[in-house]
């Protein structure tokens, strides 16, 4: 004899174990995860903190992302305990062992004056530009909210500045400042993608601007049509999340390197030399700074500024592609930086390298005693550069060991 | 015999090697080799107080000499040791 709904519902009662809204409140945070089962629709009006949202019609093919751990206490809820008594059965199928259904669900949450909050409402339009991200549950649309709330500055808009940029206007990082003051150069098409060959001789930060709207009218761009030096890097940097140093002078990057710690912005360093590459990132207190790396730049003579050595354009791209998975997670607090490895990588052999890095104990920028320095307003004296004039814009790699080019 | 590695801003005064076997039972030892066979790397890798250039990190298995024991710093036998100049290029 077919069954009735109520038959279901009656089945689904009986093997279901149900909590109530009062019990969902009172576990510690992280003591189950709480998913969502309602429509999407639904879930915009508002919902648990901290819940993870599956529609019902997904939860066989989204729950493995979400709970890898078939031992691991989910508890789901929909509007009114019923539809996340049917999900639990799915999830039961599929071997969760530790499963239980919200009686009464969001109403009845509500009702008990328990609290929830509203996710950021993305437009029709977003949802489908950022559908992949969406789906990802380690961004979905709070990750995503955050991303078009952050800002990111990249200190070149050149070789590892151009697919930074691109990754971040496309992922919706919401506001990308630029610090270029060069103008487009045909020798620099052969890497610094964000440019074309319609725009030589035109200001690489606008340049930049152009492609990058165009790409995601999201991203606003501020350019900052200037070089970096001493008198404006705090006034540049201030108020920017995450940086990118696709610069090219060790001048420009200890100048960055002292600010940015002074201000307590991550760092995602990247430098390139024809078929190489070394990427971290610098957090500043976390893990090592530029200085506890390198604590002083080569000399002139063996700096002796940009030459034609040269350098396998997509080198830098993929460099700069890895500095852009690394401000994303930082700007998303998710997975582990490079913060105290240094990457390597050598294009001819396509091998990665990792080597350990730590802070300097005597770091005159990062260290507990620099800090207190700096606060009594007597910084602790930087080994001068000497490297006068090396300053020049993105684009063209240094040689150290003058004549080997 | 230690492996070392040269990067590519080294390797012209290093007679184009990626990679050079050293005898040397310290790190100090292996270094003075190199310079001994390439002296061209000398200016480049030693400070003129015979310590080295702190714009030159030198790695052993992937830990800085700096926090190790320096030149000190004892090597066996199947050990690698990297040399990594700062560079600036973007």
């Amino acid at each position: 004899m077919p069954k009735t709904y109520a038959d279901l519902l009656r089945e689904a009662r009986a093997s279901i174990r149900e909590v109530t809204p009062q019990d969902v409140g009172a576990l510690p945070p992280g003591g189950a995860t709480i998913v969502d089962v309602r429509e999407a629709s639904e879930w915009e009006q508002g919902h648990l903190p901290d819940a993870v949202h599956i529609s019902k019609s997904y939860v066989e093919q989204q729950i493995e992302g979400a709970v890898p751990d078939r031992d691991a206490p989910v508890i789901l809820y929909c509007a009114g305990g019923v539809r996340s008594l049917f999900a639990a059965q799915s999830l039961e199928q599929l071997g969760y062992t530790n499963v239980a259904s919200m009686s009464g669900g969001f109403q009845a949450w509500k009702s008990a004056g328990l609290p929830w909050e509203a996710p950021v409402i993305l437009s029709a339009e977003q949802k489908q530009r950022y559908s992949r991200h969406l789906l990802i549950p380690e961004v979905g649309s709070a990750g995503q909210a955050r991303l078009l709330g952050s800002k990111a500055l990249l200190i070149g808009a050149g070789g590892l500045g151009s697919p930074a940029a691109l990754y971040l206007a496309a992922a919706g990082v919401g506001t990308i400042g630029i610090v270029d003051f060069d103008v487009v150069d045909l020798s620099n098409l052969q890497r610094q993608i964000l440019h074309t060959n319609d725009r030589i001789g035109e200001r690489k930060v606008e340049s930049a601007r152009k492609t990058l709207e165009a790409l995601n009218p999201d991203v606003k761009v501020i350019p900052h049509e200037e070089m970096l030096v001493a008198d404006n890097v705090d006034r540049i940097i201030t108020g920017y999340d995450v940086i990118v140093d696709g610069t090219d002078t060790f001048e420009t990057r200890y100048l960055l390197n002292d600010a940015a710690v002074a201000k307590n912005i991550p760092v995602i360093h990247a430098s390139v030399f024809r078929f190489e590459g070394q990427l971290t990132t610098f957090i500043p207190y976390e893990g090592p700074c530029y200085r506890c790396l390198y604590p002083t730049p080569p000399p002139p003579e063996l700096a002796p500024g940009c030459s034609v050595a040269g350098v396998l354009g997509v080198v830098p791209g993929i460099m700069g592609m890895l500095q852009a998975n690394e401000a994303l997670k930082v700007l998303l607090g998710i997975g582990e930086t490079l913060a105290g490895r240094l990457l390597l990588f050598d294009a001819l052999d396509s091998t990665f390298t990792e080597l350990k890095l730590r802070r300097d104990p005597a770091c005159p920028v990062c260290s507990t005693e620099a800090v207190a320095a700096r606060a009594e307003g007597r910084p602790l004296p930087i080994p001068s550069f000497a490297a006068a004039g090396a300053a020049t814009s993105a684009g063209e790699p240094f040689i150290l060991g003058g004549g080997q080019a | 015999m230690s492996t070392v590695w040269i990067p590519q801003v080294l390797r012209a005064s290093a007679g184009g090697n990626k990679q050079v076997e050293l005898v040397g039972s310290s790190v100090g030892e292996v270094v003075d080799a190199l310079v001994a066979q390439y002296p061209s790397l000398r200016g480049q890798l030693l400070a003129e107080d015979g310590g080295l250039n702190r714009f030159v990190n030198v790695y052993v298995n992937g830990q800085d000499v700096r926090y190790l024991d320096g030149l000190s710093t004892p090597l066996g036998d199947a050990d690698e040791l990297r040399l990594l100049p700062a560079m600036a290029g973007g």
